[in-house]
């Protein structure tokens, strides 16, 4: 890699010593447009910042909000910069679309291909080529309180190893009165039941959906369980009241109080949760009902935009973060999680032992594959959030089997 | 519209001046002065043509096809408008876009107008409570949404705190999304206090417009306040009013930004409205085609209502 690069200048500055004037700024130095959503502003920062020190290509990060962001790329698909980052889940929606480029040839020849997070690597594939790779990755865990897990008589280092048993946990704390809650889950927001819920699912061997992402199976019997033991803790208030309304905006300040005693959450959150509030968290696996553990791997894909001139560069940018320098110096320095599964454990991670913890749940996790993710489970308005807002809070039964039609409907929709 | 009037003025003088004048340098100057209007006219058309007939007819044209973001897009007529009445989505948010419009235009009508004769009269004061009705309006409406997200937040604003300080709510109540009632009224609300201030500046230059004269006559004549009002105010006030109510049908049938940002369109798309659907169609589910075709429906509805407008106007004129 680095005698590429140093090959790459010398050759550049010979072209300009020689007073190269042809034009058309290809020769030279160029600078490429990363586009990202605000969560992932700052790890694409960090990855462009060590990038731009050591390579003659510069890359320029721009943020967008959230919400908007989707909107934004499709109403620029014309006019896309040379790199655009996307929500791992929505990455078959963009490589069907073709507003990536399609990256097989350059991936294939990638020595560490196999090692590249599998679940990030098919999200990026439509109709066997690859238009994305591994960004960022955020993935669902337990967060529970240390202290109050104390306070209430448990063992804080002995976090559930069932869900059945997670909701004991959180009844438990629940009973210490006040202002703290046992558990919070967002109730009305799509995206953060699936993130949190899902892995118990997965964990209980049950699927969320079929392998092409056309059709729904939500109505199984490991679904039904796990909403039924959420919307109980819901009815026993021992969920916090907000989590009916939470549509996402106030999850991690919810987290961050320091009042809730066991919630699964982002990963990524443990960081932001600690400066906030003086507590000390523990981090363990999603379980399923009866045992077993795993995780929703979300994160962000990142490509090259289809109407790019600088493929080339872009994706020496892109072979470069998944290098091993920036896996470790840039990502697992700043207590991220590797997009690397031979780097879950590394320098940085034998710091902090809940680091490994996350850090090996990749490899048992899932990045759902549907090419309309999504309209059919993230937008406010998806058949998913009307199932789960039935699920755990209007008529439990009808409303799966109802989704899952309806699901299946918008899954297929346009195909 | 003057200015082409006086530069012909010269030439209309010299064409009864001089009889000699032949038919060909007459037709030279008609010539002239056409092309004069169309010089007057072409900035004001080029506009219209760019940012409202070219967008249309694109939009009518997508409306006809399977628009994908990249590539070529394909005929797919009527699926775009077959595919809307299907869609279970629109049904609702039409449904709720109209109940919207009618509680928005009753309420923001009254309101408005109940503020206008208020501040009608020099007085005291007056000046002070006209600018305070009006200052809403210095806030952008996405600005003003998010304003009202974090003042009737249960985490974060002030509200709820001081209502349970009344003793008027219990625990844990969530405005925005707790109900589908109190949704809709936190978006009302909202709606309320940013435009009633612009919509009472409206009426009250229509108030204002009213001769003093007939308000005179009427009290020597010994009409009661409330005979005036209906024989004199209302009347006089219609070419106004029918502004106002279309200002306030057409941009409630178009709302976005409030059930965007304060609702998300819950609780259980309680408070989807048809843009935001329509938003939904183009950059979530990337069918811009489907996106088009709604928006040629919606269209279509204000076009209507617009008609109706236009021939109350015309009634009053004639």
């Amino acid at each position: 890699m680095r005698t590429r690069a140093a090959l790459a200048v010398l050759v550049l500055g010979l072209a300009t010593a020689c007073g190269s004037d042809s034009g058309g700024g290809s020769d030279g130095p160029v600078t490429l447009t990363l586009w990202t959503r605000a969560a992932t502003e700052a790890v694409s920062k960090a990855y462009a910042e060590a990038y731009n020190k050591t390579h003659d290509n510069k890359v320029e990060v721009t943020a967008f909000p959230n919400e908007e962001y989707p909107a934004k790329l499709a109403s620029s698909a014309r006019s896309l910069p040379d790199l655009f980052a996307a929500d791992v889940v929505f990455a078959p929606q963009y490589a069907s679309q073709g507003l990536w480029l399609d990256v097989t040839d350059r991936f294939q020849g990638l020595d560490v291909k196999d090692k590249v997070a599998p679940a990030h690597v098919k999200a990026g594939t439509w109709e066997d080529r690859n238009y994305a790779v591994p960004h960022t990755i955020d993935m669902s865990v337990m967060l529970y309180n240390k202290d109050l897990y104390t306070q209430a008589g448990l063992d804080p280092n002995k976090p559930p190893a069932t869900l059945t048993e997670f909701a004991e946990h959180a009844r438990a704390i629940d009973k210490l009165g006040g202002d703290v809650n046992g558990t919070y889950f967002g109730g009305n927001c799509g995206g953060c039941v699936e993130f949190t819920f899902w892995p118990s699912v997965w964990a209980a061997g049950g699927a969320v959906l079929d392998d092409d992402g056309q059709n729904a199976t939500i109505d199984s019997p490991e679904m039904a369980e796990v909403f039924a033991l959420y919307r109980q803790l819901y009815e026993e208030g021992v969920a916090a009241p907000a989590s009916k309304d939470e549509a996402g905006p106030t999850w991690l300040g919810a987290l961050q109080n320091g009042k809730i005693g066991i919630a699964p959450g982002p990963s990524v959150w443990l960081g932001l949760i600690e400066e906030q509030s003086d507590v000390d968290m523990g981090v363990a696996p999603i379980p399923g009902i009866d045992g077993g553990e795993s995780t929703f791997v979300g994160g962000d894909a990142i490509g090259i935009g289809a109407t790019s001139e600088n493929a080339d560069a872009a994706w020496d940018f892109l072979a470069w973060t998944m290098s091993d320098e920036a896996q470790v110096e840039v990502i697992a320095k700043n207590k991220g999680v590797p997009t690397r599964t031979d780097l879950a454990e590394n320098k940085y991670s034998a710091e902090d032992p809940r680091i490994v913890t996350i850090n090996s749940l990749m490899a048992k996790g899932e990045t759902p594959y549907a090419r309309n993710f999504n309209a059919s489970f993230n937008d406010p308005q998806s058949p998913w959030l009307e199932t789960v807002r039935g699920a755990l809070f209007g008529e439990a039964d009808k409303a799966l089997s109802d989704g899952n039609s309806a699901i299946t409907e918008s899954l297929q929709q346009g195909s | 519209m003057a200015r082409p009037l006086v530069a012909t003025e010269p030439s209309r003088s010299s064409t009864v001046d001089a009889a000699v004048e032949t038919p060909r340098r007459r037709c030279q100057l008609g010539r002239r002065r056409a092309l004069l209007g169309w010089l007057y006219a072409t900035p004001t058309a080029a506009m219209v043509g760019l940012f409202f007939l070219v967008p249309l007819v694109l939009v009518g044209w997508m409306s006809l096809h399977r628009w994908p973001l990249l590539g070529e897009p394909k005929l797919n007529f009527p699926d775009n408008y077959t595919g809307a009445a299907d869609n279970d989505l629109i049904r609702d948010a039409a449904w709720f876009t109209a109940k919207y419009t009618v509680v928005i235009t009753v309420l923001l009508f009254v309101l408005a107008f109940a503020l206008a004769l208020l501040v009608q009269r020099r007085r005291r004061g007056v000046g002070f409570f006209r600018t305070a009705f009006i200052l809403p309006m210095a806030v952008g409406f996405a600005s003003a949404s998010l304003l009202f997200l974090g003042m009737l937040s249960d985490e974060i604003g002030p509200v709820n705190k001081f209502l349970a300080s009344l003793g008027l709510i219990d625990g844990y109540t969530s405005w925005t999304s707790g109900s589908p009632n109190s949704a809709l009224g936190s978006a009302v609300l909202l709606v309320l206090w940013r435009f009633a201030g612009f919509m009472m500046l409206i009426l009250l230059t229509g108030l204002q417009a009213i001769p003093v004269e007939l308000y005179e006559a009427a009290r020597v004549d010994g009409a009661s306040r409330w005979q005036t009002f209906r024989q004199i105010t209302l009347p006089l006030m219609r070419p106004t009013i029918a502004l106002v109510l279309t200002l306030m049908i057409t941009g409630s049938l178009l709302a976005f930004d409030q059930f965007w940002i304060l609702t998300r369109g819950g609780p259980d798309n309680s408070t989807t409205s048809l843009v935001m659907v329509i938003y939904r169609e183009a950059f979530v589910r990337l069918d811009l085609g489907s996106a088009a075709g709604i928006s040629m429906l919606l269209l279509l509805v204000l076009v209507v209502f617009n008609v109706v407008q236009f021939a109350v106007l015309r009634r009053r004129s004639s």
